[in-house]
């Protein structure tokens, strides 16, 4: 069961031009700081607004079960549309009918569909591949925007239906990654190296949070490694974290990690993006 | 305030543009009592308003500021409202009001209230054209009108809604002598039984050409007379330049740049003093007409890019020193503001349909940026054939966040007035002024005779045509709510209604224009307005090659979203029963919250590229259309509608109940063909799209509106993509758009009320999101990034 939890339009920092990009659920990672937290787990979620409930009762009347199944019963009866269901299912034809919407707005700007996620190769990959397959045979570009954490297989199959690859990278270091990510991430540079050597468009996403690669070191070692293993490199991006996704947690039930961690400054950012470029990574940005 | 303008002059006259109150000017009104006291009943009425005219020009106070390079005030100064009593006869509570009230409020002077009540209101009480429309009109129009079903513009100001065309600076005021002349020696006197009425109408164009001779040649003197006594050199070698523009324009035509501004200035003012027409009076393709000029000089060595940009910006002043006259009552309403709605057209394709933008644009859109003044309203039309470079400097122009310059689509400008019987190059002169009004420009006179409240009508019809808010049976009796047993049942009776008021309110507007005609002609803006001389018709008795009238839809988003409310819930999905809805309705949904978060947030709506509610849309702007577009107008032309609401979609909310959509009573309904404000929750594409499924080429003009946040069009890639939806909007034949690009205020109050601002886009750090889906630490942080951004 592939499940969506949005399907976002006008997005203009996953790749080039007007987008639309669709978020999967469910993901091999567990980021500390991730930012959409709903899709993380591959199952149905309910998400609720605690702080502005008046604890009506409706939707407890209304549940027909005694632990929550997330089968949104509640959404509807609750007077103040504090509770939504995050995993939808979508067939393809349907997908694809909202993903043609904006195809005017992809042809002006030079634009097309991003697959995000959670992870989008992380799922079930006969309906990716074909999603993807039939993109292309409408002429519709789409980018995959990656952990990497994934089989490569799964990134040779959609491959020749894909215009770039939006890939993070968040550390190289190993054993920082396995503190702040749970897995180690060999698996993620072997295929980065691989997806290279395949012809792999590439924009390298890098997520700066100062307490867990926000430092020169951290950044040079990314530097390193792209220019050691040779990969080609369209674009570098680096992205300040933020904390946008703390109200989502609360809404999951969840206790978000991330509090401690900030943002490096403009300054810094700046730095860092003079070490990429100095290192011959011309097209570096801040920002998506 | 922060100073703005490219030098100390432009500064120092923005500064008292800005800075000097709005004030009444009795002047005109005392010179034109005179002037009937002296000829009224010996003259015919053409001869008789022209030479009111005439007579202000030749006494009225005049005014050259320090430091301007473009002269001529309507009144005595800047930021002076002369009144109009032949128009509207203001009485001394509403001078009160008008002084007192706490926004766009008008200083009178203790001697104003006396003179107005001891000689302006015996005189022009009896003789002002609101009484005269208001005495013919019927019960049920009284009624609809004053339950807010529609509103009538020429209830307090004359019609004019038109533009100039190149034509202004093609002759000079002596040489319409000669063309009028000639158009009288041609009367046939023998054959034509017109032939009288037609030499009254030309002997008041011929007087109307005297006013604005005399004005020119008094300012001529009255600059030398400055010069002789200035003793800054610099200035004294101005003044005895504008004296020499003003011995050339109006008498003659233009010769340079500076002098073709002067020239448009004159006829500005000549068209707004003879009367106070709707939308003032606007210049048009600006750019086209200048760049002739422009070259010429600068070919000689006359003129250089700064100096062109520095008599824009003082034109650019003048605008702004004229608030648009003071307004009361409904009038007031519907269009709230000082803007007076001149609007200046930039870009667009050559008469012979190349591209038109040329030097002179790129400097209107510096003197728009360095200006940033509400008037005068600056858009800038964009066809296939407009570089690129030219849309995005108009983006990053619009960028800064005030809305300006909005956008216009030229070739869907062409095809409306295509599709309006207009020839291909009168239509590729052609543009829109005021709001967003498709015209002819120098050849069309599109008079927008009101707005229509769509959603008050189907409030009507499911109360039996009984009005609660009025307590008065205004509508047909087609059946209550309940008896529709179908959706097509109901649309059916919402269709009758539809019909039936706008059958009051086109009988009303037909007598007003006969009145117009016969007791309030323009031969001033007769004089150029093609065809009005060859013709011997006076504008306002069509006389205009081209005679549109508009009725201005308002509230499409809402009435769309509260049939769907219905369709949807009651015949579709059987959610509620129509009796549980209106008792929701009539309880302002109080204590029916789950009836309220059904329509409001369970239902499709508008605005969401959802063809479910979109085709919704798309039937009741058929019937509107189809009701209204077509029908004759007593000057030989049609009606035809638009879809915009200046301020007017927060006066038809006031005068409604709550709504099916969830919109609760007195709330302000949808403004022009945006989308009910919330409804829309997919972001700007999708806006777009639904948007797009108008048939805006039927149309002469709709208005989006589209909020984003500074950080959403911050940087390259912002601007790039504001320019790419500017684009597609317009590849799917969409009229206008123009961006709000949000201010803090406006982000603490989305914080506050999250309901109305669902569809507030932000830019977050490396990606865009809905702002109510942001933490409230995070809403906090962009609250204060936002301030930062603007300083």
């Amino acid at each position: 069961m592939t499940l969506i939890t949005g399907i976002q339009k006008y997005s203009i920092h996953d790749g080039d031009g007007i987008r639309t990009t669709v978020f999967f659920k469910g993901c091999p990672l567990n980021c500390i700081w991730c930012h959409n937290p709903e899709t993380q787990s591959y199952q149905r979620e309910l998400l609720s607004d605690k702080e502005a409930c008046i604890n009506c009762g409706k939707c407890k009347a209304a549940c027909p079960f005694d632990s929550c199944q997330s089968c949104g019963t509640c959404v509807d009866v609750c007077p103040l549309n504090l509770r939504e269901i995050a995993g939808e299912e979508y067939t393809i034809p349907n997908l694809l009918k909202e993903l043609k919407k904006d195809e005017m707005f992809y042809e002006e700007s030079g634009g097309g569909v991003t697959l995000s996620g959670g992870e989008v190769l992380a799922q079930d990959m006969d309906y990716i591949e074909t999603l993807m397959m039939r993109l292309s045979r409408i002429g519709i570009p789409a980018n995959i925007d990656t952990c990497g954490y994934v089989p490569y297989e799964n990134i040779q199959r959609i491959l020749p239906f894909t215009d770039t690859f939006l890939y993070d990278v968040k550390l190289v270091n190993q054993e920082k990654h396995k503190k702040y990510i749970g897995k180690d991430n060999q698996l993620i540079l072997e295929n980065l190296i691989r997806l290279s050597q395949d012809g792999g468009k590439l924009h390298i996403r890098i997520p700066v949070i100062k307490e867990v690669n926000g430092s020169k070191e951290d950044l040079q070692e990314i530097i390193d490694f792209l220019t050691n293993n040779n990969i080609l490199v369209q674009r570098i991006h680096l992205l300040p974290y933020h904390n946008t996704g703390s109200g989502k947690y609360e809404k999951l039930g969840k206790q978000y990690q991330g509090k401690a961690f900030t943002p490096p400054s403009p300054e810094e950012m700046e730095n860092f993006k003079k070490l990429f470029i100095n290192a011959g990574f011309h097209n570096t940005k801040i920002g998506g | 305030m922060e100073e703005r303008g490219m030098n100390a002059r432009i500064r120092s006259l923005r500064r008292k543009s800005l800075e000097t109150r709005a004030h009444i000017d009795m002047e005109r009104t005392k010179s034109m009592t005179k002037t009937y006291e002296r000829y009224e009943g010996s003259m015919s009425v053409p001869e008789l308003r022209a030479m009111v005219l005439k007579d202000y020009f030749s006494t009225k106070k005049l005014y050259i500021g320090d430091g301007e390079l473009i002269v001529g005030e309507k009144g005595d100064s800047p930021q002076a409202s002369p009144t109009f009593p032949e128009l509207c006869c203001h009485t001394i509570e509403d001078m009160h009001v008008m002084n007192d009230r706490e926004l766009i409020n008008f200083q009178v002077k203790e001697e104003d209230y006396t003179y107005q009540k001891d000689s302006v209101i015996p005189f022009w009480e009896k003789r002002s054209i609101r009484k005269r429309i208001l005495d013919n009109m019927t019960e049920d129009w009284k009624n609809a009108y004053e339950a807010g079903l529609f509103t009538e513009f020429m209830e307090q100001r004359g019609p004019g809604h038109t533009v100039g065309s190149f034509k202004i600076y093609e002759k000079g005021f002596l040489d319409y002598k000669k063309d009028i002349q000639n158009s009288m020696d041609n009367l046939d006197l023998l054959n034509d039984p017109h032939a009288t009425k037609k030499m009254d109408q030309l002997k008041g164009m011929m007087i109307a050409c005297d006013g604005i001779l005399i004005l020119g040649a008094r300012y001529a003197a009255y600059a030398r007379e400055l010069a002789e006594t200035e003793t800054n050199e610099q200035r004294k070698e101005e003044l005895l330049q504008i004296a020499q523009n003003c011995d050339v324009v109006p008498a003659h035509k233009p010769q340079t740049y500076w002098q073709a501004i002067q020239m448009y200035w004159f006829v500005h003012l000549g068209v707004t003093t003879e009367l106070n027409p709707w939308d003032a009076y606007s210049p048009g393709r600006l750019d086209q007409h200048l760049n002739g000029f422009y070259e010429n000089d600068v070919e000689k060595g006359t003129l250089d890019d700064e100096k062109a940009l520095e008599l824009l910006e003082c034109l650019w002043i003048k605008f702004n020193n004229q608030p648009a006259p003071p307004k009361v009552g409904i009038t007031l309403k519907e269009s709230s503001t000082y803007t007076d709605f001149a609007n200046i057209n930039t870009g667009g394709i050559t008469p012979t349909g190349e591209n038109g933008v040329n030097n002179v644009s790129y400097l209107i859109l510096d003197c728009m940026e360095e200006m940033q003044l509400l008037q005068p309203s600056s858009n800038v039309q964009i066809s296939k054939k407009t570089p690129a470079k030219f849309l995005k400097r108009a983006c990053e122009v619009s960028r800064h966040g005030w809305g300006q310059p909005a956008f216009y689509n030229t070739e869907a400008i062409i095809q409306e007035l295509l599709n309006a019987g207009k020839s291909l190059e009168d239509a590729r002169c052609g543009g829109t002024s005021g709001c967003v009004e498709t015209g002819a420009f120098g050849n069309e006179a599109y008079i927008l005779t009101g707005y229509f409240n769509i959603p008050k009508i189907f409030e009507l019809t499911l109360t039996n045509g009984y009005d609660t808010v009025s307590g008065k049976q205004l509508g047909l009796k087609l059946g209550e709510a309940k008896d529709f047993q179908t959706y097509e049942e109901l649309f059916e009776a919402f269709s009758k209604q539809i019909k039936y008021f706008i059958d009051i309110k086109v009988k009303g507007s037909n007598v007003i224009e006969q009145i117009y005609a016969n007791y309030m002609p323009a031969p001033f803006l007769s004089i150029i307005t093609n065809d009005c001389i060859s013709t011997g018709k006076d504008y306002n008795a069509g006389g205009a090659r081209y005679n549109t009238k508009y009725i201005q839809g308002v509230g499409i988003g809402t009435i769309t979203d509260s049939l769907a409310a219905i369709k949807y819930n009651v015949y579709d999905k059987k959610n509620f029963t129509m009796e549980e809805l209106m008792a929701g309705i009539s309880d302002n949904f109080q204590g029916h919250d789950q009836l309220l978060n059904m329509v409001r947030n369970k239902t499709p709506k508008y605005g969401n590229d959802e063809d479910y509610a979109d085709d919704i849309m798309k039937s009741v702007f058929e019937m509107y259309r189809k009701e209204v577009t077509g029908r004759p107008n007593m000057n030989g032309g049609f009606y035809r509608i638009n879809m915009l609401p200046t301020t007017c979609h927060v006066y038809f909310g006031e005068v409604m109940t709550a709504s099916p959509n969830g919109r609760l009573a007195h709330k302000p309904v949808s403004e022009g063909i945006s989308p009910e404000k919330g409804a829309d929750i997919n972001g700007p594409t999708a806006v777009i799209k639904s948007a797009s499924k108008m048939d805006h080429l039927q149309t002469g003009g709709t208005l989006l509106n589209q909020k984003f946040t500074p950080q959403v069009v911050a940087g390259e890639e912002g601007l790039k993509q504001m320019a790419n939806l500017v684009r597609t909007y317009f590849n799917m034949d969409g009229h206008h758009i123009q961006f709000n690009v949000i201010d803090r205020e406006t982000l603490i109050q989305a914080q506050k009320h999250p309901e109305d601002y669902k569809d507030l886009i932000v830019r977050v750090a490396g990606y865009s999101d809905h702002f109510r889906n942001l933490s409230k630490e995070l809403q906090d942080e962009i609250i204060n990034r936002t301030e930062q951004s603007f300083n």
